[in-house]
């Protein structure tokens, strides 16, 4: 043990007490493994005590999701993984702040989600905008329609699939995908992720659609019947 | 509605952000118009896929890395 351990605490044991009650899904379609374990706060409590084990305990629970986060935002890995350490030194050394109202990842997300974007914005100063330029409907109208079939995803072995996501992500405009990532991978409501990109409730409503309707697109050069596995068609 | 106003409510509509009047109004277009209906379900589909994706491991070094930060940073002073 790296830490000061202050002896076996009640969190420690709650992982094993929890395999005899399964917690709802909070949404249907979010896996088991993304939803806040009951200890949560039990370790939260403890980090703002200076536990550095508790602390530690939560940044493995969500290293990976926070790196995938900022990997998403920034589309660098050197800038994802400096986003992704300073978010957790400065969500330990502002945990007194925390106060409980929000999940404590949402409240991380908040964190690396601003880490990455101070990131991008100095690496691609003109590609981010903080202003709302207008929009036209123009680029909304649906380009590829064809059925997908049942299950298209199914096609593709698991780190296929992800390379795909990936790369539709990554080809997304900044301000689009930083939008989605916010709100339809992390799950964060529109008002939050407008507090955390810096811009209006429409707005985010606004990329969101755009964003949502561009991946659409994207994927479907995968989806469609007889896409070669590699989407170019 | 014609398919142009009915794609611009699409996000709004998937996430139930809509007065009742416009939903039945959608409700109906997305009834009637294929189109416009493929693309409901194709959007929905999108989010679940990525909401169902989960993240890659770390890579083994940036994970040492963060440790190894977060080990000299925030310990204690001896």
């Amino acid at each position: 043990m790296l830490y000061a351990n202050v002896g076996v605490e009640l969190w420690r044991l709650r992982p094993i007490l929890a395999l005899c009650k399964p917690l709802p899904p909070v949404n249907p379609h979010r896996l088991p493994s993304t939803i806040a374990r009951e200890d949560e706060h039990l370790l939260v409590a403890a980090a703002k005590k200076g536990d550095l084990a508790a602390f530690e305990e939560l940044v493995g629970r969500y290293e990976r999701k926070i790196f995938r986060l900022t990997m998403n935002i920034t589309g660098n890995r050197e800038d994802a993984e400096d986003a992704m350490q300073d978010a957790f030194l400065k969500s330990y050394s502002h945990l007194k702040d925390f106060q409980g109202d929000s999940r404590f990842y949402t409240w991380l997300v908040r964190i690396a989600a601003n880490e990455a974007l101070m990131r991008l914005r100095k690496r691609r100063p003109n590609q981010f905008s903080l202003d709302e330029p207008v929009e036209t409907d123009e680029d909304l109208m649906p380009r590829e329609l064809q059925d997908w079939g049942p299950g298209p995803e199914q096609r593709f072995a698991q780190t296929e699939m992800r390379d795909i996501l990936s790369r539709v992500i990554e080809e997304l405009e900044p301000d689009y995908r930083t939008v989605f990532v916010l709100r339809d991978i992390e799950e964060l409501s529109t008002e939050e992720t407008a507090a955390a990109v810096g811009i209006s409730v429409p707005a985010v409503k606004s990329r969101l659609l755009r964003a949502r309707l561009k991946l659409r697109d994207k994927l479907g050069r995968y989806f469609q019947p007889g896409a070669a596995k590699g989407g170019a068609n | 509605m014609n398919c142009r106003e009915a794609i611009r409510e699409v996000s709004n509509f998937l996430d139930g952000d809509l007065s009742e009047g416009l939903k039945r109004q959608l409700e109906s277009h997305f009834a009637e118009c294929e189109e416009c209906n493929l693309v409901v379900v194709q959007t929905r589909k999108t989010i679940e896929i990525f909401i169902q994706s989960e993240p890659v491991d770390l890579p083994p070094e940036v994970r040492s890395r963060l440790h190894g930060t977060l080990r000299r940073r925030l310990r204690p002073e001896a």
